[in-house]
């Protein structure tokens, strides 16, 4: 009995061990295993001349050196392995199960990627081009590309036959809202379809990513981060395409070629559209791998912008002058909202919920008061204008995004102030954010479906 | 290119330079008259040392990479009996190229050391003692 205690004790060492090697990021899983193997092989031999396995096992370990000089080695030899590598297809760890799935995973993607390329070209062959029949493309560029990256995580999630009919449901009252109304082509409610049905069906979308346990405010949350780390790596990938754009221009006509159609019909669409499943799919295999970067950003402009802002606001109540409220304007008060909000999700999404208020908190409040404060004094010189206006589509839709954008950042403003005197924790601030996806889904699909029949289809 | 450290072995008679310029010549020898792997090379170099040259055993492993990555050596993995993986090394054409040089500028020192002793053979014991206290 004792032999088997022994021996049991001796496994549950070496696998304490093994634990405290794999934490070194310079040396890798296989690296493990093969000092593993010689760790072994030690004990193995120093038992069989006489010692017992827990002696035999301390001698080993301290034969093989301290950890912390082991993985200085490592690095100094593999200096790479610091720079975490994003693996394309497999892991380095040949052999284990997780190569077999990321090889299909890869197989769903390209398929999806294919099918949101093909999406956007068909059309073409139906006579709808990119130029001459602009709004076709306006409207339903979304329904073109998104369905495949539902698809994708349909896939990826294993999402319930249920749910399926549901997004596709939701796909199809898209397809309806964009093209079902009789609207002209230079219409107000044209455009404001192609601006609000993206959102709609972006979080559709989200949807799917949720395996459609859209319920649950931690897995919107999961889906806040996804769709930043989304695009930042679509703008990544943008910037790649930019590159070989300029390059397949210039290099052809250096030859005498012009390749400038092949780039317009071909390579820039075809290349967006794939982007989107491929920007899903690398946000995907690289969330565990690599830092996210929209929290980072977060943080850099997070100072930036409280700056700026706070400095817009002692100018203008030094001066005295009034903003300057052009028909334009809330549109351009609308974005700011974006913006602050973006800055305030992300923030919101990178930081440990049982932590207490930092510096950071209190930039953030400040980041929103200014924002809002600013956003009141545009609403106040707005308010008179309105009705010498008339109502629009357009007006409609600028002041009810307003609306919203404000009462979301005043009620967060409420709640960072509670979570900086250490009244409430940071959790409602979390659900209060994930909880207004659905008011953004709403007012994106009333926009799109309601709006529309409001105003004549004007 | 300190490689092989000290460690914890109290018993080393070699300096830890030593130890490191060795190194590469010693595994590459090993590995020279045959596919190996870690332990069996530690316990080779212990043995073809009187015990009197201990590595460190884990720092073997990082120098196997290196000279793995300079393609002196090809590893692969094999599965022993017991069901437990290992990895082995072999070595190269580029690797016995290398051993060769190392080998040629190790014994052009060893021999100049060898004249350097035989000249001044008389003063050893004042050295050592001097070492030793």
């Amino acid at each position: 009995m004792v032999a088997i205690d022994g021996d049991k004790d001796l496994e549950s060492q070496i696998a304490e061990w093994r634990s405290y090697v794999r934490r070194r990021s310079a040396v890798h899983e296989v690296d493990g295993e093969e000092l593993e193997d010689h760790l072994r092989s030690m004990v193995g031999e120093l038992t069989a001349a006489g010692l017992r396995p827990d002696e035999a096992f301390l001698v080993a370990v301290k034969r093989m050196g301290s950890l912390d000089e082991l993985s200085r080695e490592f690095a100094r030899e593999h200096s790479d392995r610091l720079w975490k590598q994003l693996v394309l297809a497999g892991s380095p760890d040949a052999g284990t199960p997780a190569t077999a799935s990321s090889r299909s995973d890869l197989l769903v993607m390209a398929l999806c990627t294919a099918a949101a390329v093909a999406a956007v070209k068909i059309p073409v062959a139906f006579g709808y081009g990119f130029d001459d029949e602009g709004t076709f493309y306006a409207r339903n560029l979304s329904l073109l590309v998104l369905p495949p990256l539902a698809a994708y995580f349909a896939w990826r999630r294993r999402v319930r036959p249920g749910v399926v009919a549901v997004l596709a449901l939701l796909f199809a009252l898209g397809a309806v809202g964009a093209n079902a109304y009789p609207l002209g082509d230079d219409a107000q409610s044209t455009v404001l379809t192609a601006l609000h049905l993206p959102l709609a069906l972006w979080l559709v979308v989200g949807v799917a990513y949720v395996a459609g346990d859209w319920r649950s405010s931690r897995r919107r949350m999961d889906f806040v981060r996804f769709t930043g780390e989304w695009s930042v790596y679509y703008v990544l990938i943008a910037l790649g395409g930019g590159v070989l754009t300029g390059v397949t221009v210039g290099t052809f006509q250096a030859i005498g070629i012009d390749a400038s159609n092949f780039v317009e019909s071909w390579l820039v669409p075809c290349g967006a559209a794939g982007a989107v499943v491929v920007a899903a799919w690398l946000v995907e295999a690289k969330q565990s791998v690599i830092e996210n970067m929209a929290p980072v950003l977060t943080r850099v402009f997070t100072p930036l912008f409280t700056a700026v802002l706070l400095a817009f606001l002692v100018a203008v109540l030094w001066t005295r002058t009034a903003i300057d409220v052009e028909r334009d304007v809330l549109i351009l008060f609308d974005l700011l909202l974006v913006v602050v909000l973006g800055l305030l999700l992300y923030a919101i999404s990178a930081r440990d919920p049982v932590a207490p208020p930092t510096i950071f908190d209190r930039l953030q409040l400040a980041l929103v008061v200014s924002a809002l404060a600013i956003d009141v004094l545009v609403l106040l010189e707005i308010a008179g204008r309105i009705a010498e206006w008339g109502s629009t589509p357009n007006k409609v839709a600028a002041l009810g995004l307003n609306v919203i954008l404000l009462a979301n950042l005043a009620w967060s403003a409420w709640l960072f102030a509670q979570l900086i005197r250490h009244r409430a924790p940071f959790t409602p601030l979390e659900r209060w954010q994930t909880g207004y996806l659905a008011v953004y889904a709403a007012w994106a699909w009333a926009v799109v479906l309601v709006l529309p029949p409001l105003f004549d289809f004007a | 290119m300190v490689l092989l450290g000290v460690g914890g072995v109290s018993k080393m008679r070699v300096t830890k330079d030593l130890v490191a310029a060795s190194a590469t010549p010693m595994v590459l020898g090993i590995l020279a008259k045959g596919e190996s792997y870690g332990y069996a090379i530690l316990k080779q170099v212990s043995e073809l040392s009187g015990g009197e040259l201990e590595w460190t055993d884990g720092l073997l492993y990082p120098l196997l990479h290196r000279l793995e990555r300079l393609g002196y050596v090809e590893s692969t993995w094999h599965t022993a009996p017991s069901g437990r993986r290992r990895k082995y090394y072999r070595i190269t054409e580029q690797g016995r190229a290398e051993l060769a040089s190392q080998r040629q500028q190790w014994t052009t020192v060893v021999d100049a050391l060898k004249g350097i002793w035989h000249t001044t053979g008389s003063l050893r014991p004042v050295i050592a003692g001097r070492l030793e206290g």
